[in-house]
């Protein structure tokens, strides 16, 4: 096999093993190749990114080397030795931890339980539960992994319980861990923190492999990235030598426009006007705490917040299926919150078109085929309805003609809704709502589990609507989509509006404070030490907002090893003051140079930061690496490259020149394969 | 009432609540591991029928007990085959295990005995006998210990205390041992127990074992200890009683044994006093009968408390991603 050869000439110069090594692994699930003879090399010591979209085969991948699934072909390598994974208890012992998407934890049981389960020492529970006590403290001083072991799982946050199943993975001794999507349920601060426990452990000497569809994360944290495209991986490649246009194109097989081509709001008079909405849910929790806002006539108005923070409540209500207090006024007029007309029907009739968040659960009914997921809503349109019937004729011609101007793929009105991968799904959603020419358009979370080129999509068509001058309220939890989407950004926080911001005027870091319910005049009334208050500490807010039911502002928890790099707050507020202005002219910038469609931006402001930002955050000074800044989706990001340990650029001849077009890597021509799964990653 | 009624009524008691500790300790084994088992009742009916059988044919009743917990055992297999490996549903695998075990016990008693689907008397070592434990006759003179320590304590079948010391055991390993906690851990989310490297198949069909075990000691009690010998329908509810109790209990071992004891005194009333006359008015026999059943609903309608059951009961696993 020539991949050997090239990895055996390898080992000669760096005279280290692979970590992991796959050579040829191929599954099929009946008739869809979920893995096309996958070879991969992962140094030891690097954080290697996996990128792909929904249905690459990244999960299914990954999955084999955890021994869930066993390969219809090809070998595995562990530090160079070969390998038989036939189930998990053998990559454990082989030193593989996963940290699933979805955390495998038992959610009633402490966290010093959900560790010691299935790696308890004897049959005797207490000796190993004092084991682990003491282990974890030790995890938790050497790599910032502080949880409260006694707590309870389910009382933790969702950051919290990230950290329990990487402790998990260490408590067993794992040295190569595999994290599938992990910041797709994190707020911005507690995905910094999980980069910086990453780094922590590249140091370490552990082999992190990330999987992820998001782009920045891939270029802001790992050394090398693969990508991965119908179940075939496509290139490998250094990620100081990619960029992100260059990481889509290869994912997507054809050039994507990254940013959104849109040009300045001509908002008009206020069409959706909210003053003072409340609701209060069946078990008696205020979850909107009397909100107000509007929404103008051709702008986009983006909602930011961590999930359950009443953005959803809100939506329900406009939308008509939940009822509260307060005064909504569309072009004026009162709309009835709580009485007979206050449901989904009345609102269309009002204007309103709904493409709720949860598209499985309120978008669609996902064993019932396009056609008739296309008319619900508006099936009582005199214009279809042929005597006491419906003219089920006229209503497929109509969804045929619609999923063509939508390009929803496969373009057949008689497939289950189920049937269509997610961005074809939400295409289905929007082509119903948008068509109907409503004069204000809900949305809720676009683009999730929607693959990149689907995503390019829905928001060329959501600011296509904004030009022609309708309202739009933007709900998302992807600060990306918000800042790039909206022309103005309010946050919510516990029910409540915390403040408005124009995208240009604002960053990341402040909208991510917001989302955790502080506000600049909260910090200043601090009560405990206001000027040695940490980034870390309000990070620890951040992540404690996450929970539930959002505590008070003042409460932080202490953590042991956090205090140690403490910079104080005025330090930040200067960054916070330098950074907007400069912020505004990349932005500027970018959208210069990302204007002509088609066309792939090379990183276009080479700024050295003044500051280095949290997510990279290195406890070693000294070690300054190269910072660059590349401008994704609209705004810039800083991206540094390279790693205390990894080993420097020019001295591995690896992987340098073997883009797509690697020899080494037989690509074989793929066969279109119809997304059975949804969204869920293949 | 005096002191000695009260005593017969708390005796009686014990010995009511025996076969419902014995098969709500079994479902909690079960359930605690996700697997719902609502064929309780059918199993221990299947374990009074051929425990009484046997015994009524060796005379020798620790044959009848093993053969009792064969037969329970039996059809727990079968429904861990229908719930865990076929991954059906467990409510219907239950509801099947019922009707089996309802018509499979008179049709073979009438077939071997010929007794209109009853076995035999059973006499001698064909029963359980009270133990008397040591000193009860010495101790007996002693006011208030002594009679509470003879007709309270002592004097019960074995069987009476093995069940009782399932109680503390039960909670020994649920939440001392690994056993205990995979266990518990298979019941709320069996992903974590896979990808932790143990098996969820293993472990549910080990819970679903032992839950048909202490169901066949349930059913054995009831024929050859609480009882002489096998009669249709013998559990009357007993094994629905105990489903109720557990979830009463919140599916803990100590809240259960109370539960269980609770329901014991009701029928111990209900059989000790059958018209209790108020003065105002009198309370039917039939009301005072009805009564451990009407708890029942009013306990499974969920009016007492709210109890939350292990969060993946009644789902078969599937290993997903």
């Amino acid at each position: 096999m020539s991949t050997a050869v090239a990895e055996e000439s390898e080992i000669d110069v760096t005279q280290v093993a692979s970590a992991i090594e796959l050579k040829g692994i191929s599954k099929a699930f009946g008739p869809v190749q979920a893995n096309k003879n996958i070879s991969i090399s992962v140094k030891p010591g690097t954080i290697h990114g996996i990128i792909g979209e929904n249905g690459a085969g990244k999960s299914t991948l990954m999955s084999i080397l955890y021994g869930f699934y066993k390969a219809d072909s090809g070998e595995i390598f562990i530090h160079g030795k070969k390998t038989e994974i036939p189930d998990s208890q053998a990559a454990i012992r082989a030193g593989i931890g996963m940290v699933f998407q979805h955390f495998k934890l038992v959610q009633n049981f402490t966290v010093l339980e959900n560790v010691i389960l299935g790696a308890e020492d004897g049959p005797l529970l207490r000796p190993s539960l004092n084991k682990a006590r003491g282990v974890l403290k030790q995890l938790a001083e050497e790599y910032e992994l502080n949880v409260d072991p006694d707590a309870i799982v389910e009382n933790l946050s969702v950051g919290h319980q990230q950290r329990v199943e990487i402790l998990k993975a260490l408590y067993r001794q794992a040295d190569i861990l595999i994290l599938d999507e992990p910041t797709g349920v994190l707020t911005p601060a507690e995905a910094d923190h999980l980069f910086r426990i990453l780094d922590n452990l590249r140091a370490e000497g552990k082999t992190i492999i990330l999987i992820t569809h998001k782009l920045r994360e891939i270029m802001n944290a790992t050394d090398t990235v693969s990508v991965m495209r119908r179940g075939e991986m496509t290139a490998t490649v250094k990620t100081s030598e990619t960029n992100p246009e260059r990481l889509a194109e290869m994912m997507v097989g054809r050039k994507v426009l990254l940013h959104i081509d849109k040009q300045p709001a001509q908002p008009k008079d206020p069409v959706l006007e909210v003053e003072n909405l409340r609701l209060i849910d069946d078990k008696g929790v205020e979850r909107l705490k009397g909100i107000s806002f509007h929404v103008r006539a051709g702008e986009i108005l983006g909602i930011a917040g961590v999930a359950g923070n009443g953005q959803s409540d809100l939506m329900h209500v406009l939308g008509g299926y939940a009822n509260a207090t307060g005064s909504v006024r569309v072009k004026g007029q009162e709309i009835d919150l709580t009485g007979a007309h206050s449901d989904g029907q009345s609102r269309r009739a009002r204007g309103i078109a709904h493409v709720p968040e949860d598209r499985h659960r309120e978008g669609l009914i996902m064993p019932f085929s396009a056609w008739e997921n296309m008319i619900f809503g508006y099936h009582r349109d005199p214009a279809i309805q042929s005597g006491p019937l419906m003219n089920n004729a006229a209503i497929k011609a109509e969804a045929a003609a619609k999923m063509d101007r939508f390009d929803v793929r496969p373009p057949n009105p008689k497939l289950a809704a189920r049937n269509f991968s997610g961005g074809n799904q939400q295409k289905i959603v929007l082509a119903r709502e948008i068509e109907r020419n409503p004069d204000i358009l809900l949305v809720g979370q676009p683009t999730r589990g929607v693959d990149i080129g689907a995503i390019e999509f829905i928001h060329q068509q959501i600011v296509r609507l904004r030009d022609e001058g309708k309202a739009i309220l933007l709900v998302s939890v992807e600060l990306d989509e918000i800042l790039s989407l909206s022309d103005r950004i309010a946050v919510m926080f516990d029910g409540q509006i915390m403040g408005e911001r124009l995208p240009e005027e604002t960053n990341e870091k402040e909208l991510g404070l917001l989302m955790a319910g502080i506000t600049d005049t909260d910090s200043a009334k601090m009560p405990e030490a206001p000027m040695a208050f940490s980034e870390d500490d309000l990070q620890e807010v951040a992540e404690n907002a996450e929970s539930s039911h959002p505590e008070p502002v003042t409460e932080t928890e202490t953590e042991t090893g956090e205090t140690a790099e403490a910079d104080p707050i005025e330090a930040q507020d200067d960054t916070e003051a330098a950074e907007p202005a400069e912020e505004a002219a990349h932005l500027e910038k970018a959208a210069q140079d990302d204007a002509p469609v088609e066309e792939i931006s090379t990183p276009s402001a080479e700024a050295p930061e003044p500051e280095d930002v949290p997510q990279t955050d290195v406890p070693a000074p000294e070690e300054k690496k190269p910072v660059e800044s590349v401008s994704i989706g609209g705004f810039s990001a800083t991206i540094q490259q390279g790693a205390p340990s990894a080993v420097t650029a020019n001295t591995k001849p690896k992987e340098e020149q073997d883009t797509e077009a690697a020899p080494q890597q037989p690509v074989f021509k793929s066969r279109a394969r119809p997304n059975k799964e949804g969204d869920k990653d293949g | 009432m005096d002191f000695l009624t009260l005593l017969q009524v708390l005796d009686s008691t014990v010995r009511l609540a025996t076969p419902l500790l014995l098969a709500c300790l079994a479902g909690l084994f079960s359930e605690r591991a996700g697997v719902f088992d609502i064929g309780l009742e059918g199993k221990m009916l299947a374990a009074a029928f051929f425990s009484a059988a046997i015994a009524a044919i060796t005379g020798d009743v620790w044959m009848g007990l093993g053969a009792g917990i064969a037969a329970s055992l039996a059809l727990s297999i079968v429904h861990g085959l229908a719930s865990i490996t076929f991954r059906g549903n467990q409510l219907i695998s239950g509801v099947a295990i019922n009707f089996l075990a309802a018509g499979l016990t008179v049709l073979i008693a009438q077939d071997w005995f010929s007794q209109g689907g009853r076995t035999p008397s059973l006499i001698g070592q064909g029963r359980f006998g009270p133990i008397t434990l040591p000193g009860a006759e010495a101790l007996s003179g002693v006011p208030v210990l002594g009679p509470i320590y003879a007709e309270l304590i002592s004097g019960h079948s074995i069987l009476v205390y093995i069940a009782f010391l399932t109680v503390p055991l039960t909670w020994w390993l649920l939440f001392r041992t690994r056993f205990g906690l995979r266990l518990r851990a298979v019941g709320e989310a069996p992903e974590a127990v896979d990808t932790a490297g143990v098996s969820v198949v293993t472990l549910r069909y080990v819970a679903v074992g032992i839950c048909g075990i202490l169901c066949g000691i349930a059913g054995a009690y009831l024929a050859t200890a609480l009882q002489a010998g096998f009669v249709k329908d013998m559990t009357a509810g007993r094994g629905f009683i105990a489903l109720a109790a557990l979830i009463f209990a919140k599916w803990r071992p100590w809240y259960a044994l109370y539960a269980c004891l609770l329901f014991g005194l009701l029928q111990a009333v209900a059989l000790r006093y059958q018209n209790i006359d108020l003065g105002a008015f009198v309370v039917p026999v039939q009301f005072m009968d009805a009564l451990p059943y009407i708890l029942t609903v009013v306990i499974l309608a969920g009016f007492v408390g709210k109890a939350i059951p292990p969060r993946a009961g009644g789902e078969p696993y599937v290993k997903e991603r």
